[in-house]
């Protein structure tokens, strides 16, 4: 009796066994037919966004490369943000940093924030978010043109009583029903900016230390 | 002859009278969740019609050889590998429409619909039928879901295909119907408490449609039976 459930049950292990064996290999291979392809796609994804905020014509390096990892205390987020440095035969361009908002309704805002050398906005693009839709999503380009409302906007100095929204004096639009959502992306895209102003040099000095393209939007 | 009934009656089952979407309520999750737009309904429906096909034909094919004792994870195991399957290769050939779905790509795992067929049809039946079934289940969940994904779009943009290029490339952008302009969106038929109610009326609309034909069908059968009694008597 003893032996034949010691016999069953090493037979059930054996054919489990070899179904997750299989099941794996499965996965294995598809993996590595899709790897290169997916790799491609979120590095695609990154150039889109990166084109969408600096003009592809200004710059003439791979921007995905040229890309270093802030430490966290730079932009006070929790997670550690990268900078993509745009240059033109060697001199610099622009810059587009990643940054999250905190502060959104319903948690945090991804968001790319591309800086020309001179302090203006080259232009803002929402990353991710979990805003209501319908009231606060208008933070995505797609949605509304909100988000354009930055670009060629400077800060002149780090209290600029400009840089929040006409609510609360500031020359930024909120939106009906979501004032919540665009003080944060304001908030972010202002600390943003003054981060850039102040260490400028150094971010385009240093060198590029991002992994690899793989996590390059931090996406899974 | 009994074959083809055979065929015919899973085509019945699967598409209406035990639908997985409006039926069983096997998959609510993502059936709820991601029919805000058509193109989202129509792009986890085609998934999951997939992996439905796929692990019914192989449990069907490995049933012989599965010990009744160790199935559920075997079953568990190929759906997943299924999944993940998918789930690489949406990343690599439609990665807008896999960023739009996000989680509930993974979840097709735990819909119950395909581990529900696995168990009570694939593992019992040959190859053949267990795949047709798994067609017919899957065809039922992918028009539900269009159906919920049409009408709360319809509702809440007042568009048709929008971000269809996300699924078909960018062709597809010709597809995009605006049935009429709203100021701002009707947030009711976007958010997940619209789903279920439109969710309701169908079930309602099914309830309703079913209980007509039953009226409809015993009048018929009182008729034959008199018609007899009366032949009956004449003789």
């Amino acid at each position: 009796m003893a032996l034949s459930l010691t016999s069953a049950v090493s037979k059930n292990a054996k054919i489990l066994a070899l179904f997750a064996i299989a099941c794996t290999a499965i996965v294995a291979v598809v993996h590595l037919l899709t790897k290169d392809q997916i790799i491609l796609q979120q590095q695609q994804e990154l150039l889109r966004n990166l084109n969408s905020i600096i003009a592809k014509d200004s710059y003439n390096n791979v921007i995905y490369k040229d890309c270093y990892i802030l430490p966290n205390a730079a932009l006070g987020t929790v997670s550690p943000q990268k900078v993509y440095r745009a240059r033109k035969n060697d001199s610099a361009v622009a810059a587009a940093i990643t940054t999250v908002a905190p502060d959104g309704y319903s948690g945090n805002i991804e968001l790319i924030i591309a800086i020309n050398i001179d302090g203006s906005i080259s232009g803002v693009r929402t990353l991710k978010h979990q805003e209501t839709p319908g009231l606060g999503d208008k933070v995505e380009e797609k949605k509304s043109d909100w988000i354009n409302s930055f670009t060629g906007m400077k800060l002149a100095h780090d209290n600029d009583g400009r840089w929040l929204v006409k609510k609360d004096g500031g020359m930024f639009d909120q939106f009906t029903g979501a004032t919540i959502t665009p003080r944060a992306v304001v908030k972010a895209v202002r600390n943003t900016v003054s981060y850039f102003n102040a260490h400028q040099s150094e971010l385009f000095e240093a060198t590029s230390n991002c992994p690899s393209q793989k996590t390059a939007k931090g996406t899974k | 002859m009994k074959i083809n009934d055979e065929y015919k009656e899973l085509a019945w089952q699967g598409l209406w009278k035990n639908n997985p979407g409006i039926v069983q309520l096997l998959g609510l999750c993502p059936l709820l969740a991601v029919t805000s737009t058509l193109t989202n309904a129509i792009g986890l429906g085609l998934a999951t019609l997939f992996v439905l096909i796929c692990s019914n034909t192989t449990v069907s094919a490995i049933r012989k050889w599965v010990p009744k004792e160790i199935r559920i994870p075997i079953f568990v195991l190929i759906i997943a590998s299924f999944v993940t399957c998918v789930q690489l290769l949406m990343n690599a050939y439609t990665f807008g429409l896999y960023q739009s779905l996000g989680i509930f790509l993974p979840l097709i795992v735990t819909n119950c619909a395909i581990i529900g067929r696995a168990e009570a049809y694939a593992s019992k039946n040959p190859i053949k039928q267990a795949s047709f079934d798994g067609l017919m289940m899957g065809l039922g969940f992918l028009l539900i879901l269009m159906l919920l994904g049409a009408v709360r779009e319809v509702l809440g943009q007042g568009t048709l295909f929008d971000g269809a290029t996300l699924l078909l490339g960018e062709w597809a952008s010709i597809l995009r119907i605006e049935v009429y302009t709203l100021d701002s969106q009707f947030l009711l038929a976007i958010l997940p408490p619209g789903a279920f109610i439109v969710m309701g009326l169908f079930i309602a609309l099914k309830n309703a449609i079913d209980d007509r034909v039953a009226a409809a069908k015993p009048k018929t059968e009182n008729h034959e039976i008199s018609r007899v009694r009366v032949n009956f008597d004449e003789k």
